[in-house]
């Protein structure tokens, strides 16, 4: 009778819907706001990243010696070292030299929003990978195409926005499409420096009610949802991107 | 994911500097910088901790590593059938295999591994006929879920390469196969399997240097890694970065180790022409 009683509760606990319902005794908003949070961090550091990455690609590829070395060491360095490891040392490095340097100036120290560290980290993460994807996609416009807007005299910069960028456009997006994926799982790992996103705060109503399974599969639904929305929007994009290609096989 | 976006996230075989050319005078120059730096770190910060904790940190590299090849090699066990079913299996498990692969891809490997190891593990002491079974001394540790999870993950992963490298055999060869009267197995093992594992071996390595990167992530269910050893050092020494920093050398020496054996093995493998 004991055991069955045991039972019946496991499976009680499994399916109490109520605890998923958004206002208080419910954890269903609790989970949303994370997974707000989530979102917003990925889409932060996803632009910062998609900016070192321009940045880092054009460097390595057009750079003098020294820039594409020391490029070629955050890159390598980023690619050995486990996300977990840099996203601690970056946030305990970036939160104390700022408050170093605003304690030099003599701005006294500041409380660094989780938002703010966290897209940082993130991004510092995203830059080196969108770098070496953007390199391949820039290395795989054809050398001629770049070479006559030299010819016909367009200034660097012109070269750029006219006709490098939007050439590797084709051939980065799959890649950078990859990346927008890799930045929302990644944000998961901040759960480990005591951000609230979706994965803490879901471990947080976890352990608050005992009904794990319910709220993890509750988040990896979230999770799941993001990305298939974002595949939906990729594959649009790269077929809009790739218009004008011979279909391949 | 394909080749190069691996190739973006993990350090890999053609990263390695190629011996020639390398010593150039400004490298010379950044290289004393380096050593500069080096020699700063060394004499500035605190490392008198470092004795104490080195037998612990060897244990913890060694769980590391193991926890690396195990799931490496049975998650690529359950990646080739599933990679294989995808291309000639019946249609409801293509779209089992799909879906498995999608939702192991789609959400966080930390969710997965909380969600096995809270979850579950919450579970199963609510049945009688699991707490009496064999297993139950296993699944009162963390680590059979640690492996679980890393195993699972490297599957889904690895069964997608794992796909695109079947479907890549050209038909020829099998067509061949047939001809010289080999049955569907002989084919399998002589003929499709090897041509499939050749043509996937670039993106492997990398994703077993990404596998590498993850390995981390058990700390958090408990599983003393080298992580959890050196998390240890931090919480009992109150430093910040000098433990941090070590971490970041050991895992950059285990990348590196680990990149330097997928070459060598990846030369032993004959190619035609270059």
């Amino acid at each position: 009778m004991h055991k069955e009683h045991e039972v019946a509760m496991a499976a009680d606990s499994i399916i109490n819907w109520s605890l998923l319902s958004l206002s208080a005794p419910g954890w269903g908003g609790v989970l949303l706001q994370g997974f707000l949070n989530s979102i917003q961090i990925a889409v932060g550091g996803y632009a910062l990243g998609l900016l070192l990455g321009v940045g880092g690609a054009f460097g390595k590829l057009y750079g003098g010696p020294i820039t594409r070395d020391l490029l070629e060491c955050y890159t390598t360095i980023v690619r050995a070292v486990p996300e977990l490891v840099l996203i601690l040392l970056l946030y305990y490095a970036g939160t104390d030299l700022l408050n170093q340097l605003l304690g030099a100036v003599g701005l006294g120290t500041v409380d660094i929003s989780g938002l703010i560290a966290g897209i940082f980290v993130i991004g510092v993460v995203q830059g080196a990978y969108s770098t070496e994807v953007l390199r391949g996609a820039i290395k795989a416009v054809p050398a001629g195409q770049i070479e006559a807007a030299r010819a016909y005299g367009m200034s660097p910069g012109k070269v750029l926005r006219r006709v490098t960028l939007p050439a590797m456009l084709p051939y980065a997006i799959p890649g950078l499409a990859n990346l927008w994926l890799i930045a929302t799982k990644d944000t998961a790992l901040l759960a480990v420096v005591g951000f609230s996103e979706l994965t803490l705060v879901t471990r947080q109503a976890a352990g608050a009610t005992k009904a794990y399974l319910l709220f993890f599969c509750a988040a990896g639904v979230l999770y799941l949802a993001l990305t298939l929305v974002s595949n939906i929007f990729i594959g649009a994009l790269e077929k809009h991107a790739r218009r004008g290609f011979v279909e391949q096989r | 994911m394909t080749d190069e976006t691996t190739h973006a996230l993990a350090f890999t075989p053609e990263d390695l500097p190629n011996g020639k050319s390398f010593l150039k005078p400004h490298r010379i120059a950044l290289i004393l910088v380096a050593v500069a730096v080096i020699v700063a770190v060394a004499v500035l910060m605190r490392w008198d901790w470092l004795p104490r904790y080195l037998p612990r940190l060897g244990w913890g590299i060694l769980v590391s590593m193991v926890m690396l090849f195990s799931t490496s090699i049975l998650g690529f066990l359950i990646a080739v059938p599933l990679g294989l079913i995808q291309i000639t299996g019946p249609w409801y498990l293509k779209g089992l295999a799909r879906i498995f692969c999608t939702i192991i891809r789609g959400t966080p490997l930390l969710l997965q591994l909380w969600l096995l190891y809270y979850g579950l593990g919450s579970l199963f002491p609510q049945f009688p006929a699991i707490r009496q079974s064999f297993l139950w001394p296993y699944l009162r540790e963390a680590w059979p879920y640690g492996v679980a999870a890393l195993t699972i993950s490297f599957a889904a992963y690895e069964g997608e390469v794992m796909r695109g490298a079947f479907a890549g055999v050209p038909a020829g060869e099998l067509e061949a196969a047939r001809a010289y009267g080999m049955s569907r197995w002989t084919m399998f093992r002589r003929i499709w399997l090897p041509r499939a594992i050749h043509r996937a071996l670039p993106t492997l390595n990398g994703e077993t240097v990404l596998q590498l990167k993850s390995t981390p992530l058990v700390a958090t269910i408990t599983v003393v890694d080298v992580y959890a050893v050196i998390s240890k050092v931090r919480q009992e020494t109150f430093l910040t970065y000098e433990p941090l920093l070590l971490l970041a050398l050991i895992y950059m020496c285990l990348t590196g180790i680990l990149v330097i054996a997928f070459r060598y093995f990846e030369n032993r493998i004959p190619t035609r022409g270059a």
